[in-house]
């Protein structure tokens, strides 16, 4: 490589260089932290290391052994750092909720006394050894399966094989489920609304075609949450909707449209239909306009014409405003938390929940990963059907 | 016309108020090759696109094989339309695109692929039936439209200007081939064209649009031999267009003369008053250089350009302040710019247009 090049290859890293450290910065570094509190575990083998030595050889079915409680105490002892052990018993609470009255109760007693204690004694649950199972599984660790497993309803076992975690407990997967049949259904409802209209877009001209494309971008441009908190007043039961609908003799009751599913399609419908409308208008305004004649002409009734040449080629545009959507729509957290009701949460509140609420990042962050990688497979589906259809004859 | 195929009765169109098309009569008999001919905006597509049925005329009426059409909505006119960007359906093969007219007729599935292959081997394309349109050439791609509109025996074929895309060459290669698929599968054709070569080699007859209305119909030859108006005669080919006053009328002979006091003897059909104002057209090939006592008329000009066009050249000459153009062979013996020449042509060279 010569000397000019090189100077060249320079100047243009550095005229990325913004791009690219705020990027890392901001997106890259955060992504990877979030990923890895997913799996990460360190807290428990830290604070307890004499512990994580001797439950190294327990077989976790038997009583817990005297050295175990032994060096369990000598371990409480230790943490001088009461945000460190706070952290400890959250982390142990996560896997068994029980701890957090258990482990200052025994810290306690440890600090208090000098020699060894009778943990069974001090609190009968010590001799459970289910408890004893937590925090050998925690100690031995510094990385863990636990967040991703949870995250899909999963969880070690007693013997340390994956199962399902009883059905009474199990939420996430419900609320995957959830999460991806709504973001199909609005999905569904944008291409239904957006296909059309963008088809009257493309086939008016002048002032029409703009006052049609302003009425889809000028939602775009205004913010998201005044667009919700609009939908919010607009679908009370004494709101706009129910009372024209009422007035007109539609229906003698309000219809329930808010803090409940369909609120929420609505809302989230109208939210993204710009994301539908625009991909399919761009793909329709580049079809020439003498294909339809010339269907017509051919004999093509013009239902016909429309399903042999606007839809195939209109197909295109109507699949990248899916994806948008349908990626948009999996993460939608504000639009259902102010319209939907709580059965209408989709995985994000979930995840901010876990976040911000009960300050566990492992399980946000494994949710997240989760969705990440459900997202990215779809896309994945998407990206080989789309280059077959292209190069298949 | 006797029994004509296709009849428009006082077809008007009109877009808000703008009038494109007026009072139009055609008639067009079965098996012809028409060219509606013009400049753009002469209403001659508006005509076609009112045939195919993409277009409604404001008033009058549209027959074809005696059933009143102009309502019929063109999925059911069964007449074949090649466009001028080829509109061929890009998203499939180049036989999906012929199969097209059958498949919506629901034809079995042996005829449309038996049939298909006819057509494509009709226009030359059967080595490139699974290719798509893309792939084509300008050339390929007219020849794929034409096969899918001739494909479902439409009882009329229209063309908008399908020629206008390609190179002069291919173009007149396309125009032969054209004419002889109406020949051998005796085809009815409404070509619409701005190209007046196009239209003189290809048509039965052509007619001449200007501003909604037709200026003249007749034979190729009828219309540049005699056009009737001013407008047609500087349309159709090159003219010298020389206004003048009739002096005497003697037999079907007027003797008119020229501005600068020159007279010029004119065979005409129609009866010219004395001092009556006359344009008249005179063909630029028809001028011979050289002086013809038998000619009848003889003038004197000064050479003012020439220029070289290969197989002629082309002489600008002026004659008592009249700009004459003359096309002639090459074996004239050398002129040079300002050279005094005698030009001669017949009394029925010269032609009465109106205005």
């Amino acid at each position: 490589m010569n000397a000019p090049r090189l100077s060249k290859q320079v100047i243009s890293l550095a005229l990325v260089a913004p791009l690219l450290l705020f990027l890392i910065v901001f997106f890259a570094l955060p992504l990877v932290t979030m990923m890895k509190s997913a799996v990460s575990d360190p807290v428990a083998a830290r604070t307890l290391p004499a512990t994580a030595r001797s439950v190294s050889s327990w077989n976790r079915t038997s009583p817990p052994t005297v050295e175990m409680q032994a060096a369990f105490v000598a371990d409480l002892r230790q943490i001088s750092d009461d945000q460190l052990f706070g952290d400890l018993v959250r982390r142990l609470n996560s896997a068994k909720s029980g701890f957090r009255t258990l482990m200052p109760k025994t810290r306690k007693a440890a600090l208090d006394t000098a020699g060894s204690i009778d943990l069974v004694a001090l609190d009968k649950r010590w001799g459970d050894i289910s408890y004893w199972q937590a925090v050998s599984v925690a100690a031995s660790s510094k990385i863990t399966d636990r967040n991703l497993l949870a995250a899909v309803d999963l969880q070690r076992d007693a013997s340390g094989a994956i199962a399902s975690v009883p059905a009474d407990a199990s939420a996430n997967k419900a609320i995957m489920l959830r999460t991806f049949v709504m973001a199909l259904t609005v999905t569904g409802a944008c291409v239904l609304i957006g296909f059309p209209f963008a088809m009257i877009a493309a086939s008016v001209d002048g002032w029409k075609r703009q006052l049609l494309l302003g009425a889809v971008l000028l939602p775009l441009w205004t913010s998201l949450l005044v667009r919700t908190a609009a939908w919010f007043i607009l679908l009370q039961d004494r709101g706009l909707i129910n009372s024209v609908l009422m007035q007109s003799g539609v229906t003698s009751s309000p219809i329930p449209l808010i803090f409940n599913r369909a609120g929420v399609i609505i809302a989230m419908t109208h939210v993204l239909l710009p994301f539908m409308v625009l991909p399919i208008f761009s793909v329709l305004i580049g079809i020439p306009k003498n294909l339809m004649p010339a269907a017509a002409s051919l004999g093509a009734h013009p239902v016909r014409a429309f399903l042999n040449v606007l839809l195939p080629l209109g197909l295109r545009g109507v699949v990248s405003g899916s994806l948008l959507v349908f990626m948009s729509a999996l993460g939608y957290y504000i639009t259902p938390a102010l319209i939907g009701g709580a059965k209408d949460q989709m995985i994000s509140s979930v995840i901010a929940y876990y976040a911000t609420g009960a300050a566990n990042w492992g399980m946000a962050g494994a949710l997240g990963l989760v969705l990440l990688a459900a997202t990215m497979i779809l896309y994945a589906i998407y990206l080989r059907l789309s280059s077959e259809r292209e190069t298949s004859p | 016309m006797n029994n004509p195929f296709i009849r428009l009765e006082e077809v008007s169109k009109s877009f808000g108020l703008l009038t494109v098309v007026e009072g139009l009569n055609l008639e067009i008999g079965k098996g012809e090759f028409i060219s509606l001919l013009g400049p753009s905006g002469s209403g001659k597509t508006t005509i076609l696109m009112m045939l195919a049925g993409f277009e409604n005329p404001t008033s009058g009426a549209i027959w074809a094989g005696g059933k009143r059409i102009d309502s019929l909505p063109p999925h059911r006119r069964n007449m074949g339309v090649v466009f001028q960007n080829y509109a061929l359906f890009p998203h499939m093969t180049v036989s999906q695109n012929v199969a097209f007219p059958l498949k919506m007729r629901s034809l079995p599935r042996a005829e449309v692929k038996e049939r298909v292959g006819k057509a494509l081997d009709m226009v030359q394309l059967g080595s490139l039936a699974e290719r798509r349109p893309s792939q084509l050439s300008g050339g390929q791609q007219q020849r794929v439209a034409l096969a899918r509109a001739l494909i479902f025996e439409p009882e009329v074929v229209l063309m908008d200007e399908p020629l206008g895309a390609l190179d002069k060459q291919l173009r007149e290669q396309m125009q032969l081939d054209i004419r002889d698929l109406h020949r051998r599968l005796k085809l009815t054709i409404v070509f619409v064209t701005h190209d007046q070569s196009e239209a003189l080699t290809m048509s039965d007859r052509i007619a001449i649009f200007n501003r909604g209305k037709i200026e003249q119909i007749g034979k190729p030859s009828d219309i540049y031999d005699h056009p009737s108006t001013q407008f047609v005669a500087e349309f159709i080919g090159e003219t010298n267009l020389v206004w003048g006053t009739v002096k005497s009328m003697e037999g079907g002979t007027a003797r008119v003369q020229l501005p600068a006091g020159q007279q010029v003897l004119v065979e005409t059909a129609t009866d010219l008053g004395p001092n009556s104002k006359v344009c008249l057209s005179i063909r630029p090939e028809r001028i011979k250089v050289g002086r013809r006592e038998a000619a009848g008329n003889n003038i004197t000009a000064a050479v003012s350009d020439i220029v070289y066009h290969g197989d002629h050249l082309r002489l600008i000459a002026r004659s008592d302040g009249q700009s004459l153009i003359i096309k002639t062979d090459r074996s004239q013996p050398t002129l040079s710019i300002g050279d005094e020449v005698q030009l001669s042509f017949l009394s029925s060279d010269c032609w009465v247009v109106r205005p």
